[in-house]
């Protein structure tokens, strides 16, 4: 509802086209990758049943950036990309603290809308998961969820994403057909189509590439690349070659005796090349992990 | 964002319904059983009260018309009846279901299976049936009168083997493939795999079967009702005709009144309180074998 | 010595499981066999059709099947909208270690082992007499509903938890509301083992007899309304055969068309189950 946007968009509903325009992200501006402070999390901590995952992460992740999340894995990577959009409300026993405010929205909030948070947080898991219906329908029931009925607006969105994606080509001819005869890499496109289609301001990837093969896989990265300043963009990963390839922020978790800890936060350049940490330096030169 | 807020709150009213509505269905489910106990307690408390439990067990006799309520001969029966069909029915399912898993070729297997299937699902009707007009007379041209425990105990036993059967079977399933690979590394024989391995393995699901079929002996009425001859005499052997709990109730409930429906509901809630008991024993087994296996 | 010892110990168990397995093959097949050979001559369209004359020794088992559709059919009626709501609760509105959840699925699991002479004594207390129902199809059906409700719901309750939770996760990620991913993603993933529950729950309840006799009653016209009572197959089998001396030719006829049904029944439940399995896994 009132999460405060940064650029304009335009949100009549009267015109159509206007309409249509709505769901493209970020229509008006040119790419960027800000300095600017867009989801900022502090003292954040997460426990399940009462064990401590994560604990105290203060980190800025800014608008418009790739942000790489690295680090072995039960470090609490993806915990703490579970928390900005509040999936950890579907886990049993799981307790977060501190805060985190995406733009100016309280996410822990007891009153966050969360149907909304999570129409502005899009996520992308690890495995493909399309739902067991055609391409078509995939794309659509997100739409139609959040309030999108007309069938021009539909297909014009549809194709739109699907063209981001680089999936139109291939699919355009069968697009009723069931989603889970894609291939593997297609059906990860799709999945990140379905997220696009909501034009999300944030895009968060739960290790999308490790469940593909390196050409599907090298696919998505350069689709990943290619959203860059047109969302913020955060990504979990294990491959720190790939992080270093497209990450322009990076933030390294430890894990300490069965808990997550933030390690040290930088640049893509700086973490890379002169890690603060030893422990940074020896991770990335593969000596522990 | 200000296209969706239009439906926000339409969009939870039908969410906080159907949780509502959901909650209301699970609860009319789970107080079932509830429900049903309150109800045999219910119909059950002139008896209760007025005969008291002693006097079901040291009346002269089952003679509801003269104030009589003796229990004792239909409990007899119900169990022998259940406890000879269990002996006989323990053995050949387990022994089946070994057949079905490690001797059969598979297609056999495959088949045997969906047969046994078929059986459970026969009804009891029917099986009492083929007794009363298969099972009895051949009892009879052996041993008169026909009608007996003996033809009870084969009629169950038939009953009860797809319930084991199956069970054992899916046990049997869950063996981990390794154990059996490594028992033939280490040159098992098949039977000393089986007995060595398979069986110890398979304790927990084997014995739940077998108080499943327990708790489905007990209560079977219909298939006892057509071949046991129903009549109400503690039995001194195979042969002689006798009545169980079940038998007892399908007999004389249509035309009960008073006391004597009261002493019928009662034998209800002793066949309640023991089917509770096989199904909660079972139930105890199978949490306690998960627990171990997750640990 | 040592092969000669394992042949030993090998042919004793396997002989004897050979022969327990016969042992519990011949007696179906006997059965079955006589099922047919003495029900099939009776059998033919005027039987199923016409109504049963001379106490049943003639005529045929029109009105007996009405009142076994019109029993199953308000069993099922009720069974299924409260099954499928419990199913929902315990999968998707509680974790598995609720104490709720778990005491519901507790008394299911208790009720299922429930004899179904006690369900008859509890319709008869309850539907015939307290809500005064009488004897008629409708207590009968209610009566069958509470003693199905217990496998159609653990059968449907499966079946939902059987959905990957990736599945759930990304609904949710995308914003979708609880009644949408039910509706949506849920309950068509879960279709085939509602099919497979009711088609259970619908065996059970056809192949019922004990629960009947004193809820549904006896009666064998055609039933005008639900409040009349109605004979089922089940009952007019036992009725025939311990009530009617001379019946036993048309009780045969009648169990083998009841079998026949419950045949029926037992494959369509296999044949969704593989169907649908190799359904989803096609490509396309």
């Amino acid at each position: 509802m009132d999460l405060i946007q940064p650029t304009p968009r335009i949100t009549s509903d009267s015109d159509e086209r206007a309409g249509f325009r709505a769901w493209l992200p970020y229509p008006s501006t040119e790419p960027c990758c800000e300095p600017v402070a867009h989801i900022r999390a502090e003292n954040l901590s997460i426990a399940y049943q009462g064990r401590q995952a994560l604990r105290n992460v203060n980190l800025e992740i800014n608008r418009g950036c790739i942000t790489a999340l690295v680090g072995p894995s039960g470090c609490g990577k993806t915990s703490f990309l579970m928390t900005l959009n509040r999936l950890t409300d579907l886990i049993p026993g799981c307790q977060v603290s501190g805060t985190l405010h995406i733009n100016e929205l309280n996410v822990l909030a007891q009153t966050t809308n969360l149907l909304n948070l999570r129409r502005t947080v899009g996520m992308i898991f690890q495995k493909p998961t399309v739902f067991p219906f055609s391409i078509r329908k995939n794309l659509e029931l997100p739409l139609r969820e959040h309030g999108t009925h007309d069938r021009t607006v539909l297909a014009a969105t549809i194709e739109h994403v699907l063209q981001q994606v680089g999936l139109w080509q291939e699919v355009k001819d069968r697009l009723d057909r069931p989603a889970q005869g894609l291939s593997g890499g297609q059906q990860q496109r799709l999945c990140l189509a379905r997220a696009l289609v909501l034009s999300p301001d944030v895009l968060m990837l739960d290790e999308p590439c490790s469940a593909l093969d390196p050409l599907s896989s090298g696919i998505i990265e350069d689709l990943i690349v290619s959203l860059q300043g047109h969302y913020t963009v955060i990504i979990v990963t294990h491959n720190l070659a790939q992080a270093r390839r497209i990450a322009d922020h990076v933030a390294f978790f430890w894990s300490y005796e069965g808990v997550g800890k933030l390690v040290e936060q930088g640049s893509a350049q700086q973490i890379f090349e002169s890690p603060k940490e030893e422990l940074t330096a020896a991770y990335i030169s593969g000596i522990r992990g | 964002m200000i296209s969706s807020s239009s439906n926000i709150s339409s969009r939870s009213t039908s969410e906080g319904l159907l949780s509502w509505t959901v909650r209301l269905l699970a609860l009319m489910a789970g107080g079932l059983l509830l429900l049903v106990v309150l109800f045999l307690f219910r119909e059950a408390w002139p008896a209760l009260q007025h005969i008291g439990v002693a006097r079901f067990f040291s009346d002269p006799g089952w003679y509801p018309t003269e104030d009589a309520y003796r229990l004792t001969p239909m409990i007899w029966g119900t169990v022998w009846a259940t406890a000879g069909s269990i002996l006989l029915a323990s053995p050949l399912g387990i022994l089946s279901a070994l057949f079905c898993h490690f001797y059969a070729p598979p297609l056999l297997g495959r088949w045997y299976r969906r047969m046994v299937e078929l059986l459970a699902g026969i009804p009891s009707v029917v099986f009492g049936f083929w007794g009363l007009v298969v099972l009895v007379p051949l009892i009879g041209r052996w041993h008169p009168p026909g009608p007996s425990l003996l033809a009870g105990i084969l009629i169950l036993t038939l009953m009860i083997i797809p319930t084991i059967m199956l069970v054992a079977h899916a046990s049997m399933a869950q063996v981990p493939v390794a154990y059996i690979h490594s028992a033939t590394a280490l040159g098992f024989s098949r039977w000393s795999m089986i007995w060595h391995v398979i069986l110890p393995t398979t304790k927990v699901g084997l014995f739940t079967g077998i108080l499943l079929g327990l708790a489905r002996a007990l209560g079977e009425t219909m298939a006892v009702l057509m071949v046991c001859g129903n009549v109400v005499r503690t039995p001194s052997h195979l042969f002689d005709p006798i009545r169980t709990l079940t038998a007892n109730i399908a007999l004389e409930m249509a035309y009960a009144l008073g006391q004597h429906r009261a002493a019928l509901f009662v034998s209800g809630l002793l066949l309640l309180g023991l089917a509770m008991l096989c199904v909660g024993m079972a139930e105890g087994l199978r949490y306690r074998n998960a627990y171990v296996a997750t640990k | 010595m040592l092969r000669q010892s394992r042949h030993v110990q090998e042919y004793g168990p396997t002989a004897i499981i050979w022969a327990a397995a016969t042992m519990v093959v011949v007696p179906f097949f006997w059965l079955m066999g006589d099922l047919l050979w003495n029900g099939w001559n009776h059998l033919s369209l005027s039987f199923l059709f016409s109504a049963p004359q001379n106490a049943g020794r003639e005529g045929g088992i029109g009105p007996i099947l009405m009142s076994t559709l019109l029993v199953v059919g308000v069993c099922m009626g009720v069974a299924v909208p409260i099954g499928l709501g419990t199913a929902l609760f315990l999968s998707e509105y509680t974790r598995q270690d609720h104490a709720l959840g778990r005491l519901i699925r507790a008394s299911l699991d208790v009720l299922a082992g429930v004899p179904s002479i006690v369900f008859g004594l509890f319709g008869n207390a309850l539907f015939c007499q307290a809500l005064g129902l009488g004897f008629s199809i409708l207590s009968g059906g209610l009566t069958l509903a509470c003693m199905v409700l217990p496998i159609l719901i653990r059968t449907v309750e499966e079946s939902f938890r059987a959905i990957s939770r990736d599945q759930r996760l990304s609904a949710a990620a995308l914003g979708l509301s609880t009644p949408t991913t039910i509706r949506t993603i849920l309950l068509p993933a879960a279709i085939p083992g509602l099919l497979v529950g009711g088609i259970l729950g619908l065996g059970r309840a056809i192949a019922e007899t004990a629960a009947l006799i004193f809820t549904s009653g006896y009666v064998d016209r055609m039933p005008e309304s639900l409040m009349d009572s109605g004979r089922t197959l089940a009952v007019h089998i036992y009725d025939l055969a311990m009530n009617v001396a001379g019946g036993n030719p048309n009780a045969y006829a009648t169990a083998l068309v009841l079998v026949g049904l419950l045949l029926i029944i037992n494959l369509s439940s296999s044949w969704i189950t593989t169907r649908w399995t190799s359904f989803n896994q096609l490509p396309a």
